[in-house]
């Protein structure tokens, strides 16, 4: 039985590869001076749909992703290595979007692709490393949530069972489907691209693309649909504009210092309401929030 | 992180050579395919467009798998369980990932689902998976065997083996028996027809067989009883699914040890004949040999290219006296001429790769229609030409890329010596390229007739008739003046007329053209890009003063003087 699968990926500034002019002097990201790449954990993500997609035949696997039009090359980097189709959500009315507005925006554009068996992203961006986009996405679509997974062990029944990657060993745990799962680094690396699906795919475009490139082969995707990948405007996706872009993102970065970590201790917690309660109000009393 | 294709702009410039554009529409013949097969090409730049980005996953794939695997591969190696070869855990890896990528069949036609590329982008792969890892290239690079197939073995035979190599299964070449190594002539391996069940059976033994362990073994056998030369032997394709062969042992090597190098012993193993029986080493080995021998050309470039870089950078951060060990002369000297060397060879590989991709794209489209008078002469004319400059190419590369390894381990002095740095393990590495598909001496037998035919100085006075920027002309006329050397020295030598005489020499005189023809291929080079300059300066100084040293040598000696040799041997 084949599985609908939806990967979250997002094209972020490749932080790994820092050099002295990676940050304006107002704290944002110079993302011109940084290669755009493929989110390193999205790769993770993406390689546990295609490990599905050899598993179950009829396996679908579906890339969705927000950015602007140069976003696009994640959806071909996801078509090269195995993916079927992919979706790119750009538009002025998604810039400036914090995690909140993002899980929206990516949640509404989810409600109109509608039939899905599980949607895989990866655990945190390289950029923001909040770890709160897929959560919030599973909590706007109202489905059970799985983090830190290093493993699907598998995926049938209507049912998923998976192994998760936790501090102190590993938790195999079951689901049912539809979820929302959040891949580890410490899954398996994601396969490399496939020379014949790169020759295949490789004239794959957005609208916008097609529309704003003096380049060959334009006329090529009228006999081959699957050179057409789909963009979303606000205008394709049903969504309330006060909940989207700058306006619904709720996140002030207020000045950023260079912070180096001296504690090597952690605290862990147990999951009962007093012991969180009193850890926000210990980060409040501290202004780690507030 | 590393990408050993972007980060070598060599590569893409020797991929983008204006004898692409004839080889492209050879191979691609008015891009035929491209409403059968959606990855096939539409025209000539996304041929090209498609070459670089394939090489580029190439080079990631070696960059960030395959490179940093080789120090474990090599401390591993492979070994035999239950009479199957397991290889090393990086080993495994490596190719998981290049079958993964699709990287197998890369030159078959994608009928065969195949890439249907030219030799010229396959070589450039074998170039960037050396540099990464000599020994793991003779597993991947076996695939050359599937050409041999697709040249010579009937249809239905393709049909049933190709596909399954270009979806990632390995080959092997079974030529080498324990007194048959150089002179494959003497090879015993028996095969026998059954009339019974018209099937062929082998039995005998196949010693320093790369990979021996394959899916698909191409084997050289005698089929002829009671005959003993290379007219007795014949070509069979044997299936690693029979398992009628055991693995007697994996040989403990010096270096590319992550490569099984295995004896085999067949017993009554099922082999099916390829092409006509007698045809096996007279035809089909020559050609299999000729496609190993541009092989190891590369592999020799990518250890030399390997070489280099740790040189570099170990001569820029290493410090002593107070500064960095690259600004002492005795240090970049050898530095500027190991670039060279490796300049001078790796464009030498790439003509060679143009010479067969020419040639071979004729061959296979005289099986789809009649060649016309032209086209059968330009065949003739580039298939000559690969037919010399392999042997040059095999010969040079692989002695340049021992003298890149050992410079690079002299420059690392004593830390060299030890396991730390990788030079330890291309150095050992290295070793076998002078050795392995024909000794250096023996290329030197197959290129001393380019010499005696004045096919090299044909050629040489063909690049000295192409256009040139007049800044480059000072190149040229050193260059004319070494040809004249040359000229007078193959006179000399062929004016003796005797064969030991010339035979002595010959080595002597494959080298004067090689120089040569090297030092034209680098200021062609630097003609199309500027980068070339410095190593071309300094290539055909080291070529002048070299070639002078031979003329010298050539016009000081009798025929009588081969006595002292004899005696003092």
């Amino acid at each position: 039985m084949g599985l609908k699968i939806i990967v979250l990926a997002k094209q972020v500034p490749d932080t790994r590869n820092v050099g002295k002019d990676a940050m304006k002097a107002d704290g944002t990201v110079n993302r011109a001076a940084l290669a755009a790449i493929f989110n390193p954990e999205d790769l993770n993500a993406l390689e546990q749909a295609l490990r599905l997609k050899d598993k179950y035949k009829g396996t679908t696997v579906t890339l969705l992703t927000m950015g602007p039009g140069r976003a696009a090359d994640i959806i071909r980097e996801g078509l090269f290595r195995g993916a079927d189709d992919g979706y790119l959500l750009s538009d002025r009315a998604f810039a400036g979007s914090d995690t909140l507005a993002t899980s929206y925006t990516l949640s509404c554009a989810i409600k109109k692709i509608k039939d899905f068996d599980l949607i895989i992203a990866g655990r945190q961006a390289i950029d923001g490393d909040t770890a709160q986009v897929g959560p919030q996405v599973a909590e706007k679509l109202n489905l059970p949530q799985v983090t830190y997974v290093e493993e699907v062990l598998k995926a049938e029944k209507g049912k998923i069972t998976i192994k998760r990657r936790l501090e102190r060993g590993v938790e195999t745990v079951e689901a049912p489907l539809p979820s929302v799962i959040t891949v580890n680094s410490s899954a398996p690396s994601c396969r490399p691209r496939a020379a014949k699906l790169l020759m295949k795919y490789k004239h794959a475009r957005t609208m916008s693309e097609r529309q704003s490139q003096a380049e060959d082969y334009i006329d090529l995707s009228a006999d081959r649909p699957y050179l057409n990948i789909q963009e979303w405007s606000v205008n394709d996706v049903e969504t309330d504009a006060q909940w989207l872009g700058l306006t619904g993102s709720p996140t002030k970065v207020k000045t950023i210092e260079n912070v180096v970590f001296q504690a090597k201790e952690s605290k862990i917690l147990t999951a009962s309401d007093k012991e969180i309660d009193e850890l926000v109000k210990e980060l409040m009393l501290n202004h780690t929030i507030g | 992180m590393a990408n050993f294709f972007t980060d070598n702009p060599d590569l893409l410039f020797h991929l983008q050579h204006p004898l692409m554009k004839k080889i492209v529409a050879l191979k691609e013949r008015n891009f035929a395919d491209k409403d059968q097969f959606d990855y096939a090409p539409m025209d000539f730049e996304d041929a090209m467009d498609s070459y670089e980005k394939v090489l580029e996953i190439v080079g990631e794939i070696c960059g960030d798998i395959v490179a940093p695997n080789a120090e474990g591969v090599d401390a591993e190696g492979p070994k035999i369980v239950n009479n199957e070869v397991i290889y090393a855990k990086g080993t495994q890896e490596n190719l998981d990932a290049l079958v993964k990528a699709g990287l197998m069949g890369i030159t078959l036609p994608r009928k065969y689902e195949g890439l249907n590329f030219p030799i010229v982008p396959y070589i450039m792969a074998a170039d960037i998976v050396s540099r990464a890892d000599a020994g793991f290239v003779n597993i991947w690079g076996l695939q050359d065997c599937a050409e041999t197939i697709n040249e010579f073995a009937d249809d239905d035979q393709k049909t049933r083996f190709l596909p399954r190599i270009s979806n990632g299964e390995t080959a092997a070449m079974d030529l080498t028996e324990p007194d048959a190594g150089s002179d494959l002539q003497a090879v015993q391996l028996k095969a026998t027809f059954n009339e019974k069940d018209g099937k062929w059976y082998l039995n005998g033994v196949k010693r320093f067989i790369t990979n021996g362990d394959g899916h698909v073994s191409l084997v050289l056998a005698r089929s002829e009883a009671g005959t003993s030369d290379g007219r007795g032997l014949s070509m069979f394709i044997y299936d690693r699914s029979e398992k009628a062969v055991t693995i007697r042992r994996i040989e403990n090597k010096m270096g590319i040890k992550g490569s099984p190098t295995c004896e085999l012993v067949f017993k009554d193993a099922p082999a099916e004949l390829v092409g006509d029986r007698k045809m096996g080493l007279i035809k089909y080995v020559m050609a299999l040999m000729n496609g190993a021998r541009l092989g190891i050309g590369a592999q020799s470039v990518g250890l030399s290219e390997a070489a280099y870089r740790e040189a570099v950078s170990y001569a820029e951060e290493r410090k002593q006296f107070g500064k960095s060990i690259i600004e002492f002369p005795a240090v970049y000297e050898m530095l500027a001429t190991m670039k060279a060397k490796l300049d001078a060879s790796r464009t030498l590989l790439y003509e060679t790769s143009r010479y067969v991709d020419v040639y071979k794209s004729y061959m296979h489209l005289s099986e789809e229609r009649a060649l016309t008078k032209e086209e059968r002469n330009d065949m003739k004319t580039y298939q000559r030409l690969a037919d010399f400059f392999t042997p040059l190419l095999k010969g040079m590369t692989s002695e340049y890329c021992n003298q890149l390894a050992y410079d690079s381990l002299q420059i690392h002095g004593g830390s060299g010596f030890m396991k730390d740095y990788p030079i330890e393990r291309i150095y050992r590495d290295a070793r076998i390229t002078t050795i392995y598909e024909g000794t250096t001496q023996l290329q030197v037998v197959a290129a001393i007739r380019g010499v005696s035919t004045a096919a090299y100085l044909n050629r040489i006075r063909e690049f000295e008739a192409m256009p040139l920027q007049p800044e480059l002309h000072s190149y040229r006329r050193t260059l004319i003046g070494m040809t004249e050397e040359y000229e007078k020295a193959v006179k000399q030598v062929l004016d003796v007329k005797d064969n030991e005489y010339l035979d002595f020499h010959a080595r002597r005189l494959v080298e004067m053209a090689g120089h040569i023809i090297m030092g034209y291929l680098l200021l062609l080079d630097t003609e199309r890009n500027e980068n070339f300059r410095t190593s071309t300066e300094i290539y055909i100084r080291m070529g002048r003063s070299e070639n002078k040293a031979r003329a010298e040598f050539i016009s000081n000696f009798t025929i009588d003087d081969l006595g002292f040799y004899k005696a003092n041997a």
